[in-house]
């Protein structure tokens, strides 16, 4: 472990700049994924830590259909929010399924999204290859025993997880991030946020060095909408998740008017599954719907002999899901 | 090559009185409570935020002092389980574990405490059920799960499930 400066900015202006002009600088936040990075498995060695959580973006409000959440409102205040409870329930379970209740006081939802993987592989310094690692250095995770590894976005290159449940139903309800950076703001959805590893599995996302997340903004979901997260994992609680899904359906006399939905534990980047969304609008609320859409979310995975049973296990855990919204049964 | 500044001055006011320490910047509050302050009371288990030995209560809510940076809490209040019974009567949460035996070798168990009285003050004791979701964040090896939910069930004054 390296020594690091330490500085707490005041303001994201200030944060900006003082990591835009320093290679070398990280920014901190609750420092559940930082720090564990830096000072435990000595994977990030940054020259300067720069603290973000003195600066005023704690703040909840909301406008008109829109919740904005300033990105060092904690886990644990979000899912405490009366608006999340009545409008975004699928949020709230997504975040109460999260890590533990000690870790969700820490974490940031600016942090959340941009937690990085638990890839093994990637975590432990004494393994060479890894890609997002060590660009050029080879996968050890596509050869060697892999469970909590991703099926779909992934490839020869990189199988590594993106292991936010909060991030599941985010991306379904087409979310806004807002970027301050040197050259001043902007807004990305977070569907477009993240970027598939490709050749490059070292790249996770479009953010430059200095950029800094002060925001995100949640379209609210229609007065009447259903909606839900369903986690899978080894044990009953403080586990990453196996499997997981976020549905939210508008359904009228039967039919399916409106669907969302997004997969977890199964995704290099969070997934939306716009193909089975697809195939839900305008299809009727049965179990047989439920099925195609499935198959439909998984499309063409990508294997190893350790993750191979995540594509029957996200299937299942999708038609669930689907289920326990609808209120429809198999 | 410019020399950096890798410490830190910090003021952090522990169990109600001001502690003012220079500290290496990468000092977590674990190590700082128990090797700088001499409040060995909270433990390292994992050092790696996945075991909840290590678990305080900063500005009154529980986190796990092994990934929280004590740089990061200048100014800031920390309760440690030493800070629980200041003029050496137990606190509540800390006879009910006794009265029912809510633990064998001790090792998790003020992380437990610390958890426990947070959940307490959280509103998380509803049922058992809620109870060991909201304790989930502090594993025991030795398994003395079922007489920790009971003492915490039995600070909430709830009768047995």
């Amino acid at each position: 472990m390296r020594p690091f400066e330490y500085v707490s900015a005041d303001d994201p202006a200030a944060a900006v700049a003082l990591v835009s002009a320093d290679p070398r600088a990280e920014y901190l936040a609750g420092g559940t994924t930082e720090l564990d990075l830096v000072l435990k498995d000595g994977v990030l060695e940054p020259g300067r830590l720069v603290d973000i959580t003195r600066m005023p973006l704690r703040e909840i409000t909301r406008a008109d259909d829109t919740l904005q959440i300033g990105a060092l409102v904690t886990m644990n205040e979000l899912a405490a929010d009366p608006t999340v409870s009545e409008r975004l329930p699928l949020v709230r379970e997504a975040l109460l399924a999260s890590a533990s209740p000690q870790l969700r006081n820490m974490a940031t939802i600016g942090g959340n999204l941009l937690q990085r993987t638990r890839c093994r592989y990637f975590r432990d310094v004494s393994v060479p290859a890894c890609n997002k690692r060590t660009p050029g250095s080879g996968c050890a995770a596509v050869r060697g025993p892999a469970r909590m590894h991703a099926i779909l976005g992934a490839g020869e290159h990189c199988i590594a997880l993106h292991a936010s449940d909060l991030c599941v139903p985010l991306v379904a309800l087409d979310t806004l991030v807002d970027i301050q950076g040197v050259d001043g703001s902007r807004s990305v959805p977070l569907t477009r946020f993240y970027v598939l590893p490709g050749q490059r599995p070292d790249i996770e996302n479009v953010l430059r060095h200095g950029d800094l997340i002060t925001r995100i903004r949640i379209p609210l979901l229609p007065v009447g909408t259903r909606s839900g997260y369903v986690k899978v994992r080894d044990r009953a609680s403080y586990e990453f998740a196996l499997t997981s899904a976020a549905a939210a359906l508008s359904i009228a006399d039967g039919t399916i008017v409106r669907a969302r939905l997004a997969l977890g534990g199964v995704g290099t980047v969070p997934w939306r599954a716009r193909e089975a969304e697809r195939l839900l609008r305008g299809a009727p609320a049965t179990g047989r719907t439920f099925q195609a859409a499935a198959q439909a979310a998984l499309g063409d995975p990508f294997t190893v002999a350790g993750t191979a049973f995540k594509v029957e296990l996200a299937e299942r855990t999708i038609v669930r899901a689907l289920q326990t919204v609808s209120g429809v049964p198999s | 090559m410019t020399r950096i500044d890798t410490s830190v001055d910090v003021m952090l006011r522990v169990n109600g009185s001001a502690r003012r320490l220079r500290l290496d910047t990468r000092v977590t509050l674990l190590d700082a409570l128990r090797d700088e302050l001499d409040l060995t009371g909270t433990k390292k288990g994992c050092d790696q935020g996945a075991c909840g030995a290590c678990t305080v209560l900063l500005d009154g809510k529980r986190v796990l002092s092994c990934l929280t940076l004590t740089a990061q809490c200048d100014g800031r209040d920390v309760t440690t389980i030493e800070g629980l019974a200041p003029d050496g009567r137990l606190h509540p949460v800390q006879e009910a574990f006794i009265r029912h035996d809510g633990f064998q070798c001790g090792y998790c168990t003020t992380g437990q405490i610390m958890s426990a009285v947070a959940l307490l003050q959280e509103g998380r004791a509803g049922s058992d059920e809620e109870i060991r979701e909201f304790m989930s964040g502090n594993l025991c090896r030795c398994g003395a799960y079922p007489n920790i939910v009971a003492a915490i069930r039995d600070v909430a004054g709830r009768g047995t499930e």
